[in-house]
């Protein structure tokens, strides 16, 4: 018996293997972007030029959201710290939401570990953006990537 | 039923960070919502929450609707005396809450 029509080199097999290539390119790029800040005005205000170190901060989202009503949402910034080189303030864009400025956590006084834990509403899949300010102007960020299933804020469910 | 719940170890030692978690019961209304018979729901968020600690604002959150109902905060607070963490907060109808949490320092 002859199976002529799954032997390596039939059209069928080349045209399987060109689609599972295909389908495992896209993710190669989309990590690369997640280096630089998404394109969101009120960042850009925010900003107002200065140019943040993409360092020491680590924004950890889950990669996929099940449910955009609530997502946990970390930020860790990275010490050690002096008084004169502290955090004074986290500021967390959302892309994608109607209310591009999600939160803003200010500390007046000097912590040397800052770490802050919340839940967010994602409306979409999105990147997530947070900003770190030190008391002597540097400025750092990191940006964070989420896939959301059922977005939240839109609807009454 | 307390409005809100605050979580802080049950003692610290001096001079070095602890945890604090609040869950503040709220419904964080987002204004994009309508109700049964379709009149939108006017928005209804905490706007901002701080924390002093004997006194010393130690965080100044300002929320918005991005922020899940029942807000949960975590973060880190450096130990100095033993007092008070007092929470106090206030959303867009102008209602205020407060709470207490007694902070021992070892």
């Amino acid at each position: 018996m002859t199976r002529r029509d799954i032997r390596p080199s039939s059209p069928r097999r080349r045209l399987l293997q060109s689609g599972v290539a295909l389908a495992l390119v896209p993710w190669v790029p989309a990590r690369a972007a997640a280096d630089d800040l998404p394109e969101i005005p009120a960042l850009t205000a925010f900003l107002a030029g200065r140019k943040p170190r993409l360092a020491r901060v680590r924004l950890t989202l889950p990669q996929l959201a099940d449910n955009g009503q609530t997502v946990p949402m970390k930020v860790v910034v990275d010490g050690p710290f002096t008084p004169a080189a502290r955090v004074t303030a986290i500021n967390l864009f959302s892309e994608s939401n109607p209310v591009p400025e999600m939160a803003a956590f200010e500390f007046p006084a000097f912590v040397e570990r800052i770490e802050v834990e919340s839940r967010v509403r994602l409306a979409a899949s999105q990147r997530i953006v947070a900003v770190a300010s030190l008391a002597d102007g540097t400025v750092l960020a990191s940006a964070a990537e989420v896939i959301v299933t059922i977005a939240g804020c839109m609807d009454g469910t | 039923m307390p409005d809100a719940r605050i979580t802080v170890p049950p003692s610290v030692p001096r001079g070095k960070p602890f945890e604090v978690r609040i869950i503040v019961r709220h419904p964080m209304e987002t204004g994009y919502r309508t109700d049964e018979s379709g009149k939108s729901i006017p928005r209804n968020v905490i706007r901002s929450l701080s924390c002093r600690y004997n006194g010393e604002v130690v965080i100044s959150a300002k929320l918005s609707s991005g922020i899940a109902a029942n807000p949960y905060l975590r973060f880190f607070v450096t130990a100095k005396e033993s007092g008070p963490l007092a929470f106090e907060w206030v959303d867009d109808s102008g209602l205020r809450g407060s709470d207490t949490a007694s902070v021992t320092v070892a």
